[in-house]
Parts: structure tokens; C-alpha cells; sequence
């Protein structure tokens, strides 16, 4: 098929805006009056406030209001759970507990950065300044840190509605894993450390909040994933009306899924700006966004792996801690269930899955959804998992995968864990990488290496994840409380120019390009002829967000049936008005033709035009042209690939450098591979970055210790090769455009590829496993630790044999 | 404080050394000069410095520089490292200088922080120290009254620690040429995170026409609470050929000087630094002996 846009690399029609600087984001937000919020946060982690006194710092310069949690109570509401696991639903043990989580603290506070009071100045200096005479008096309070710990029963208690610190406890049971395990020839056993992750957007959080007392109007711009959820639920915490409450995402520099929640601060600053009847602006600082915005992973997982000595896989079991921090954020109690334990079949037969999962409280910042949100935390499980069995029967990891890998489909296919994929090729990927990558010469310059004081190792990981969050149904079922599916408008203008709404909301990813494109292809008309709007709840009637891989799976459905719509009128008025049936004519290259009757047609403006004169319009036909559509699709989509690793550890130092980075994903039809690159490459970085670096480090007394980045470190170009890409193509068989999505799954195959290489360069130590991230010193005392065994062996042996020579004489 | 925005400060901009020196006294130590910044306004916008005034060296005509004459290298205190690393003055004179200003931190840094600034701040992981250590500098440094010289020997005091009083302000860094048959080199085992050395170590080695070490000064910061000497690795060094097993033998004396002050956070324990010490030690002499 020859497209006109679909499948070109376009360049991004928003990159000339955001590198000259003209984008708008929340901090450009200037209005006439407007006030400075910041915010006293608590340097405890768990605490009872006992009295907060604000004398000090109401009498200091430029200070306007001063609002604690106290005087705010009754208009802030609770923030509200999205994601409730409920006993019904058969993977639940109980009804989920769900504390309050007050925007403004007042009784306790449960987290360092839980915010007590808000003060109100007329420059955000000065607001700093009074915010830092603010004393709270407080009394402290035990506090555990560990998501594990947290369950025991001598921890310190964060909630009295949640015993033992523990959320809910939900699980996955396909076939019978302990059965399996009786009669397999092998089971490995392995302890895993998903380590927490701060999701670094480029641009912090912010909120600027507008009231207008004539109107009764709320405008809030917020950096944010979601406007129309926020707006839902802002109405729905604080009672103002929904439709007095107008949301607008401007340019949002970044968020990973760290932005995709009602934010505590997005009620404190509208609800603020309403009582004092002007605008208030509150911009997050780096460092309060470490503490503050949510954080991502931190799993600690005890799995097993069972099989026969052949390479046969029968079957996988977890149980995993999932810690969710002091409060539940809006989506946490379906990331570390849904997104994770039904992921966690992989690409293989195996039909026994054993998945238990305890969601904990503990006195560390809320963690939530980060770039492929329980994804990752499956896929490391599986592709470390798969490896040590492997290693363990020593086969090769590929053959194992490839003997294990489930026969390719076209149109779903049922896994142990109970969900349905949509289409599958597992070997392709494989097969394509391993075009690119010599296998056979590297093990011999892996081999050669040894003793250069360099370890070469190469890891492999056949992912899968799932994107295109959507199927409502599905999703009520298993917890999400609204509606997953997404909508469109095409509004056609009388001189033809098109304007698209979406009510996904873009964030870094170029959705005004890619589904310009969509569009453009669909109504033969140039892409600067088409402008994409979205981010504001004035503009699109609804609209779920971005997030989860699934704007083009879902949005972009959403679009071509809106495009459909508008092209089907249009037809049937060049039909009436050339007088022939409708079905008679087809629409190419911009212009209705009367099916074998080339020179009669009609061009796409001269209809447009038709549409709005409304001079002969077939007979009960509307005027005007435009279309809006909502689309809910049948299932997930199911993205899949093969990526391989490649480093060098330096024997002497343990450091752990990527060498060499292959990655082949099969991510259905593809709209932009310009763009999917870009998400390729970010995503890879972000999975290296969680296996080599990144980790947020919090002390025994909740005090975040990797609290800037100074000491978080985060990836940068540096830290990564150049990548070596490349597709295979499987469409989805669940939406026309037969994609799969792209986010993601840079992110979710790169920890487990560079974590198995990094084992295979140093498995011939007897190294069997490391937790991410792989400090330096963390493999340094490892190779020091299996140097030092191997030698005591050495001498043990030797010690054996003399006295057995001894003893023979 | 989350908030990453500054107490209030006094600013001043003054157009000579002599008017810092002056504004300097009149705040009484309640003041702060401000170089390139990379170092002090991160602690002043955390509060975790609120000083009463800044006062900004880069008004200053005439403190950023790199001369090259018989007595050596005259490098400005407000140099930038990007200055440094791009000066085929200094890469001739101390490539070793060059090489390590390349080693700070990334480009953005890179162009605003200074050379004086990294002495005078004296960061226990910051690159510069142990290399002008190496290297032999002298400071020289201005008060309202007049100015003096000060070894880089005994420069370095404590963690964030230097020689430098409050009323003076650092002006000149000045590099002894180096002898012929000389090598060297910095390497360090860079914090992930902030680029800045978890080890590093810097080596100056001079040969005799033998092949016998005549000179040797082996630097080393990072592991302890400022940049140090390993005199102990340089005494090994002197007088003998510089074999790798020479080599060896002297790196594993280079963490002496620390004894057990050794860092540790969480980057890197005090046993990893230790060990670090060492192999970077030897990497360093290796190197330097190599470029003789
Ligand atoms: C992200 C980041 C990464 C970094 N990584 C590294 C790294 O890898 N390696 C490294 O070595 N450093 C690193 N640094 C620190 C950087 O090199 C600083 O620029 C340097 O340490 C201080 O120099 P400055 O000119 O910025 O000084 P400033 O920050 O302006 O001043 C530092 C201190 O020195 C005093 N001072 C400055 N100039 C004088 C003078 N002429 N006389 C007397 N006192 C003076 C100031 O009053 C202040 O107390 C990093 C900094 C950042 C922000």
C-alpha cells in the first residue's frame, strides 16, 4: 500500500515551538494579581502533629494567607483512590483498605514531604521565606521503610484502617505450580530487588489556579497526563461543580506516569484560589518533586522457576511485596496487580503461574505508575528468571527462550496468568537480532577477554508487555474506576483546514504529529492544513489521557472513526450532487470519483464548501461537517521484542559499562518511526538507567537520601551507546490501524537485558545474581566475594588431598 | 527546605580586587565571593549557606587568564575549566591540568566554574585540588592590605577547609614548569550521579636520563575529607626504576595519608574507597610513567 504520511518519519510539527522557547508551560502562566503558593512539607517521616503555629510567619513581608490542613478541612475532601480491588473480583483476597489521604495533613504526618500547611505570598521568595517560620510542633513517631518489614508485626502502624501496614493482598493462580514444581527435575529459587525509582520529568510539577467570583468558574492549568480526570476529580473531592471547573494541561515537559494522578496540590491551589478570590501559582522545586511527585517500583520479590532438565519451562511463582508508599496515589493498587502479576506468563508456554502480591504501607513518598508501570517489574521476574534456569541446566539462554516461546498467532491467544493476547511472533524479533548481533564471535571474544581484566557479557530479554489500557469493561472488573476509552473530534472548517481533538493528552510524545498524519492520510490533505488540539477540558468533551501506551491504539481508533464519519457525509454529498448512489463513489487522493468514471469528480474543498453553503444537500442531511467519536476496544494490545546487551565490568573496579545495545521490538503497524525511535531510545536509557544506576535510597529514618541529583543519577548520553534498532511487524488484530504502541517497552526489556549480561560476564565466578542498581562496588565486592570463595575452595581441596596423602602414608 | 529558592542576600559587583577585599571586611565574615557558583549557590538556594552578602567576582577585570613564562604557568583565579581544558598554553605546560578540567563535572559546568573557585570551595570530591597538589602550586592571595603566597601544600586543612581567611580573596594560580622526562596524568572513578570523584589521583613522575624516578608527586582526592599528598607512595617512588611491580608497591601505600578517614557514603563504602585508592593509584603512575 503507498501511504501519503502514514509510516514517514514526519519531523515533529511541535519541535520548532519547544526549542525556540516559545511553548507555554505551567510556569508561563502569568495572570494579573496572581499569588505564590509554597508549601511547609514535613522533614519527619512519621509524626504527630501536635500543634502548628503560624505567628512567626504570617507577620512576615509579602505574606497574603496562610491556610494548615486544619483550616482547610471539609473543603479539600480526601484524594480519591481510581484503582480499588475489591473481593469480588476473584483475585482479591478482601476489600482493599484505603485510608484517607488528606491534600493537607493534620493529624499525622506519614511520609518526609507530606504537606502541612500552605502559605500564600505575593512573590515566590517571599513565600519560601515565611513558609520556613512556620513551627510545627510535632512528636515522632516510629517509622519503617521497607515494604517488606512494614507487614511484620512489631512495625510502626501508618493507618489504624490498614493492620500490619498491608493494603490488600491479590493474587494470580493459572494451572498448579505446586504441583508442577513436585515433579520438575529443576526449580531455582532467587530473591529480587526491584529497586524505587524517581521519575525525573524534565519539568517539575505546577499548578496555577484562576477563580472567577462572577462565574464561579475554577481554571486550573496543571502539568499534568490527565485534564479531564484531574477536573472529575477535583469536582468530585471538593464539591465545586464539574462543569465550573475547566482544566487545561499546557506544554508538559516530561512525567512518565508521574503526572497521571490527582495531585494534593491541585486541590490546595484551587481551592485556595477560590477562597481568596485570586490567582495562586505553586511551581514544585526539584528537590520537592523527589519528594513529592510519586516515585515508581520497589518490589521485593521471592521467585522460583521450575522445569525439566531438557529446557522444558513448567512453571513460575512470586510472591512479591509491593510497597506503596504512606497513601495510595490515584492508579497504585493497579500497578503492582493487573499490570504486573498478569504479566507475568511472558512469551512462554509454561502453564503453571503462581503470583502472590501484598501491597504495603510504609513512611516514604506515594509510589505509583513509572514508565511501563508493573511491566518492568514483571519482565525483570521472568527474563532474570529464565536466565538462571538456563544457567542452571547450563543451556543456552536463547535456546532455552526458544524452546519455551509460545508458537506464533494472529488473533489471541489465551496465557496462564488468564489474560488473552492479540497477536504474537516471538521468534521474529529474535531471529532479526540476531542478524545484527554475532553471537558465535562474541562468546569467543567473551572467552579470549578473560584475564584482560575486562568481563564481557551479553544478556538477552524476549519481552512482552501490554498497552492500549483500555477495554473498559475489563478494567472495571479487575479495579479502575472510570472508563478506559478514548474520544475524537474532526471538525472540518469551511475553507477545508482541520482541526483534530483528542482527548489524549501528549506530554513529550508528538501526538500533534502522528496523529496529524493519521489524519492527513485519511482526508488526503496536507498535514499543514491540520492542526491537533488537546489538554483542555473547554475544547475536547472527554478524554481519559495518555498513559499506558495507548493514545494511538485508543485514541488513534478514536480518530479514524471520526474521519470515517466525516469522509462518509461527504461522500454521500458528492453522491447526491453528481447524482450517482453513494456507493458508487470512492475517495482518492483527495477528491470523490464516481467509481469507473474517472473525470467526473468533486475535490475535497468543493464538498466542504457544500457541506456549510448547505445550498443542495441530500434531503434531511445536517449541515456543517464534523464528527466525534468514542472508541472502547474489544482487548489490550501486546507489544513484544527481543533486545540484547551487551557489557564490560572492570575487574579491578567493577564498573559496569554498555558496550553494545540491540534492540528489535514489534510494536504492530508503525505511524512514525522517527518518533518510535525517539521512544525506543528514552525508554532504553530509562531501563539501563534503573540497571545500572538509578535507585532512590531512603534511611532507617525515612529520610530520602538520594534527595537531588547530586545523588540520584540519572542516565544521561553518556552513560549509553549508540543504540542499533530495528522492527518486526505483527499487527494487532484489536484496532484498524493494527498498532500496538510504543511507550513503553524501551524501558520494560532494557533492566533485564543489561542485568543477565552483566551475570553472564561474571557467572564463570560462580556470580548468580545481583540487585539492580549495579554500583561499582556492588560488583566489586561481588567478584572480591566469589575470588575469595573460589580460593578457600582451592585451598580446601588442596588441604584434603595432602592430609589424604598424609594419611596414606 | 524543598523549595530550592535563596534566603535574601546582599549582592555586589565590584570592579577591582581591592573593592571585594574592602566589602569582604566590612561584612565581618558574613559574606560570601561568588565565582563561577557552581559550588556555592546550589548550598545557598538549598539554605544550606545563608550568607548576608555575595559578592560577585566576575565584574573583576583581569582574573581570568592563562600566561606561560620561564617561572611556569600564571593561571587566573576566575579561569573557567572550559578555559583550561581548551588552553593549548596549559595543555603544553600541564596537560595534566587540561586533561583533568575536561574530567569535571559536563559542559555546562564547565563554563561557568572556576579554578580558583574549586580550590578555594576545597570540595573533598572536587577534581582540581589534588591535581594542583601534584603539580606543585603556589596561591597567591589578596586582602585589603596587601597580598601574600601560599604553598598548595599547605592549602587544603579540612573538609571544605583551606588556608584562605575570610577577608582574603584567592587571585593567582601559578604551575612550576615541569622538569624534562616528566609524566602525567589524573584519572578518577567518577560518582555517577555528579560526575565528581568517588577517587581520583593525580601523578607528576620526572625520570633521570636511567630511567630513575628523580621527582614524584602523587595526589589524591575523593577518599578523604580533602585532597591529600601520598607522600608515603612518592617516597617509594624516588630512586628507583619504575617497574609495575614498583608501581604496585607504591599504590598500595597511597591511601597512608587518609589512614581511616576515608569517606563513606552511599555511593561508596570506606573499604571500596580504600581499595579504589590503590588501583587508581597504580593507573595513574602507570600513566604518567607511560607519557614520560
Ligand atoms: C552538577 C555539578 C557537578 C559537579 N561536578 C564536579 C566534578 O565532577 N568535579 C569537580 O571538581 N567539581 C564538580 N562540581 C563543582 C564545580 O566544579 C564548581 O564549579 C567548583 O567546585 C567551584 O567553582 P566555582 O567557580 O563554581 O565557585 P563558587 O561556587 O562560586 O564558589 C565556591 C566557594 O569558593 C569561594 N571562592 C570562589 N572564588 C574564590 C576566590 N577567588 N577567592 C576566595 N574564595 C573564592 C566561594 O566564596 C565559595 O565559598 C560540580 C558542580 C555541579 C553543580
Amino acid at each position: 500500500m503507498t501511504t501519503a504520511f502514514i509510516g514517514k518519519s514526519v519531523r515533529r510539527t511541535e519541535d520548532p515551538r519547544l526549542i525556540t522557547g516559545k511553548g507555554t508551560y505551567v510556569d508561563d502562566v502569568k495572570l494579573l494579581g496572581m499569588l505564590h503558593m509554597a508549601l511547609v512539607r514535613s522533614p519527619h517521616a512519621h509524626a504527630r502533629i501536635k500543634k502548628i503555629n503560624v505567628s512567626r510567619a504570617s507577620k512576615a513581608p509579602g505574606v497574603v494567607a496562610i491556610f494548615t490542613g486544619a483550616d482547610l478541612q471539609g473543603q479539600l475532601g480526601s484524594l480519591p483512590v481510581g484503582w480499588v480491588l475489591k473481593q469480588a473480583d476473584t483475585h482479591t483476597k478482601y476489600d482493599m483498605k484505603a485510608p484517607p489521604h488528606p491534600p493537607l495533613a493534620f493529624e499525622k504526618v506519614r511520609y518526609v514531604g507530606d504537606a502541612v500547611a500552605a502559605v500564600v505570598a505575593n512573590d515566590p521568595y517571599l513565600a519560601a521565606d515565611a513558609a520556613a517560620l512556620v513551627d510545627v510542633d510535632y512528636e515522632l513517631l516510629g517509622v519503617v521503610t521497607d515494604g517488606e518489614k512494614a507487614t511484620k508485626r512489631d512495625a510502626p502502624q501508618l493507618h489504624t484502617e490498614a493492620p500490619d501496614n498491608t493494603c490488600f493482598e491479590w493474587d494470580v493462580h493459572g494451572g498448579d505450580y505446586e504441583g508442577a514444581a513436585k515433579k520438575a527435575q529443576v526449580v531455582v529459587k532467587q530473591k529480587f530487588i526491584n529497586q524505587r525509582l524517581i521519575p525525573n520529568a524534565m519539568e517539575t510539577r505546577g499548578v496555577v489556579a484562576d477563580y472567577n467570583t462572577g462565574t464561579n468558574q475554577i481554571t486550573i492549568w496543571t502539568s499534568t497526563q490527565i485534564p479531564h480526570l484531574v477536573r472529575l476529580l477535583f469536582a468530585a473531592v471538593t464539591g465545586h461543580p464539574e462543569q465550573s471547573v475547566r482544566v487545561i494541561a499546557p506544554e508538559v515537559g516530561g512525567a512518565f506516569g508521574s503526572k497521571l494522578y490527582l495531585y494534593a496540590e491541585e486541590i490546595i491551589t484551587g481551592m485556595i484560589a477560590k477562597n481568596l478570590a485570586r490567582p495562586v501559582k505553586w511551581v514544585e522545586g526539584r528537590q520537592e518533586n523527589y519528594l513529592a511527585t510519586t516515585h515508581g517500583r520497589d518490589h521485593i520479590t521471592y521467585g522460583e522457576i521450575c522445569g525439566d532438565k531438557d529446557g522444558t519451562i513448567t512453571g513460575l511463582k512470586v510472591t512479591t511485596y509491593a510497597n506503596l508508599g504512606a497513601y495510595l496515589s490515584t492508579f497504585a493498587p493497579g500497578i503492582p496487580t493487573v499490570l504486573f502479576g498478569l504479566m507475568l506468563s511472558g512469551v512462554y508456554k509454561y502453564p503453571n503461574v503462581s503470583c502472590k502480591v501484598y501491597g504495603t504501607f510504609t513512611n516514604t513518598t506515594p509510589v505509583d505508575a513509572y514508565r511501563g508501570a508493573g511491566r518492568p517489574e514483571a519482565t525483570y521476574l521472568v527474563e532474570r528468571m529464565v536466565d538462571a534456569f538456563a544457567r542452571e541446566l547450563a543451556r543456552d539462554p536463547v535456546a532455552v527462550r526458544r524452546k519455551n516461546f509460545l508458537p506464533p498467532f494472529k488473533n489471541g491467544r489465551a496465557v496462564a496468568t488468564g489474560v488473552l493476547y492479540d497477536s504474537g511472533n516471538y521468534r521474529a524479533p529474535v531471529d532479526k537480532a540476531l542478524e545484527m548481533f554475532d553471537y558465535k564471535a562474541f562468546r569467543k571474544e567473551q572467552r579470549e577477554a578473560r584475564g584482560s581484566g575486562k568481563l564481557l557479557g551479553v544478556g538477552f530479554s524476549t519481552y512482552i508487555e501490554i498497552c492500549g489500557m483500555a477495554p473498559s469493561a475489563v478494567a472495571a472488573s479487575l479495579g479502575a474506576g472510570a472508563g478506559l476509552w478514548e474520544s475524537s473530534t474532526v471538525r472540518v472548517h469551511p475553507t477545508g483546514k482541520v482541526t483534530v481533538f483528542t482527548g489524549t493528552s501528549p506530554h513529550g510524545q508528538g501526538h500533534e504529529t502522528t496523529l496529524a498524519q493519521v489524519a492527513g492520510e485519511h482526508l488526503g490533505i496536507p498535514m499543514e492544513s491540520i492542526e491537533v488540539m488537546h489538554g483542555d477540558t473547554d475544547r475536547q468533551q472527554f478524554g481519559t489521557g495518555t498513559f499506558g501506551s495507548r493514545s494511538i491504539t485508543v485514541g488513534g481508533t478514536a480518530l479514524v472513526m471520526s474521519l470515517k464519519k466525516v469522509k462518509d457525509k461527504m461522500r454521500k454529498i458528492a453522491a447526491h450532487q453528481m447524482g450517482v448512489p453513494a456507493k458508487n463513489v470512492i475517495f482518492e487522493d483527495g477528491k470523490f470519483y464516481v467509481e469507473d468514471i474517472r473525470e467526473k469528480s468533486m475535490d475535497f474543498g468543493t464538498v466542504v464548501g457544500e457541506a456549510y453553503n448547505a445550498k443542495n444537500l441530500p434531503p434531511g442531511m445536517e449541515p456543517g461537517l464534523e464528527a466525534t467519536s468514542f472508541f472502547d476496544p474489544k482487548n489490550f494490545t501486546w507489544p513484544f521484542g527481543c533486545h540484547i546487551a551487551i557489557v564490560e565490568i572492570d575487574e579491578d573496579t567493577g564498573q559496569t559499562r554498555l558496550k553494545r545495545y540491540v534492540a528489535v521490538d514489534d510494536i504492530g503497524n508503525v505511524i512514525n518511526p522517527m518518533i518510535v525511535d525517539g521512544m525506543v531510545h528514552g525508554g532504553i536509557a530509562q531501563g539501563v538507567g534503573q540497571a545500572l544506576q538509578e535507585g532512590a535510597v531512603y534511611g532507617e529514618n525515612g529520610q530520602l537520601v538520594t534527595g537531588s541529583m547530586l545523588d540520584y543519577a540519572v542516565p544521561t548520553a553518556e552513560d549509553v551507546p549508540s543504540y542499533e534498532t530495528a522492527r518486526t511487524v505483527t499487527p494487532s488484530p484489536v484496532n484498524p490501524l493494527g498498532v500496538k504502541g510504543a511507550g513503553e517497552a524501551g524501558t520494560i526489556a532494557a533492566s533485564p537485558a543489561v542485568m543477565n549480561a552483566a551475570i553472564d560476564a561474571l557467572a564463570h565466578l560462580g556470580i548468580r545474581h545481583l540487585d539492580m542498581p549495579l554500583r561499582s562496588e556492588t560488583v566489586w565486592r561481588a567478584i572480591n566475594g566469589a575470588k575469595a570463595a573460589k580460593k578457600a575452595a582451592r585451598s580446601a581441596t588442596a588441604t584434603a588431598a595432602r592430609s589424604g596423602r598424609k594419611a596414606r602414608r | 527546605m524543598t523549595t530550592n529558592v535563596a534566603a535574601s542576600f546582599q549582592y555586589h559587583a565590584p570592579s577591582s580586587v581591592e573593592e571585594a577585599c574592602r566589602l569582604l571586611a566590612k561584612y565581618k565574615g558574613g559574606a560570601k565571593l561568588l565565582a563561577g557558583g557552581h559550588s556555592l549557590l546550589p548550598l545557598v538556594k538549598l539554605r544550606l549557606a545563608t550568607p548576608e552578602a555575595l559578592i560577585d567576582l566576575s565584574r573583576i577585570k583581569g582574573l581570568s587568564y592563562v600566561k606561560a613564562g620561564r617561572k611556569g604557568l600564571a593561571i587566573g583565579a576566575m579561569t573557567t575549566y572550559y578555559d583550561i581544558e581548551s588552553s593549548d598554553v596549559v595543555k603544553k605546560a600541564a596537560p595534566v591540568l587540561a586533561d583533568a578540567a575536561a574530567q569535571v563535572a559536563d559542559t555546562q559546568v564547565r563554563n561557568a566554574g572556576t579554578l580558583g573557585g574549586s580550590l578555594a570551595h576545597s570540595d573533598p570530591a572536587g577534581d582540581l585540588p589534588a591535581v594542583v597538589l601534584a603539580l606543585g602550586a603556589e596561591l597567591e592571595v589578596h586582602t585589603a592590605r596587601g597580598s601574600r603566597t601560599i604553598s598548595v601544600d599547605n592549602f587544603f586543612r579540612d573538609l571544605l577547609t583551606t588556608a584562605l581567611r575570610p577577608n582574603e580573596v584567592l587571585t593567582e594560580i601559578r604551575i612550576p614548569p615541569l622538569p624534562a622526562r616528566t609524566g602525567t596524568a589524573y584519572v578518577k572513578l567518577a560518582n555517577k550521579a555528579s560526575h565528581y570523584a568517588v577517587v581520583g589521583v593525580a601523578a607528576v613522575v620526572t625520570l633521570d636520563k636511567a630511567g630513575v624516578c628523580a621527582a614524584a608527586r602523587v595526589a589524591v582526592t575523593g577518599a578523604g575529607p580533602h585532597a591529600v599528598r601520598a607522600k608515603r607512595t612518592e617516597r617509594i617512588l624516588i630512586g628507583k626504576k619504575l617497574s609495575a611491580l614498583v608501581i604496585r608497591r607504591a599504590a598500595e601505600r597511597a591511601g597512608a595519608e587518609i589512614g581511616d578517614g576515608f569517606n563513606s557514603d552511599i555511593h561508596a563504602s570506606a573499604e571500596y574507597r580504600a581499595a579504589m585508592t590503590i588501583v587508581f593509584a597504580e593507573r595513574a603512575l602507570t600513566e604518567a610513567v607511560g607519557r614520560v
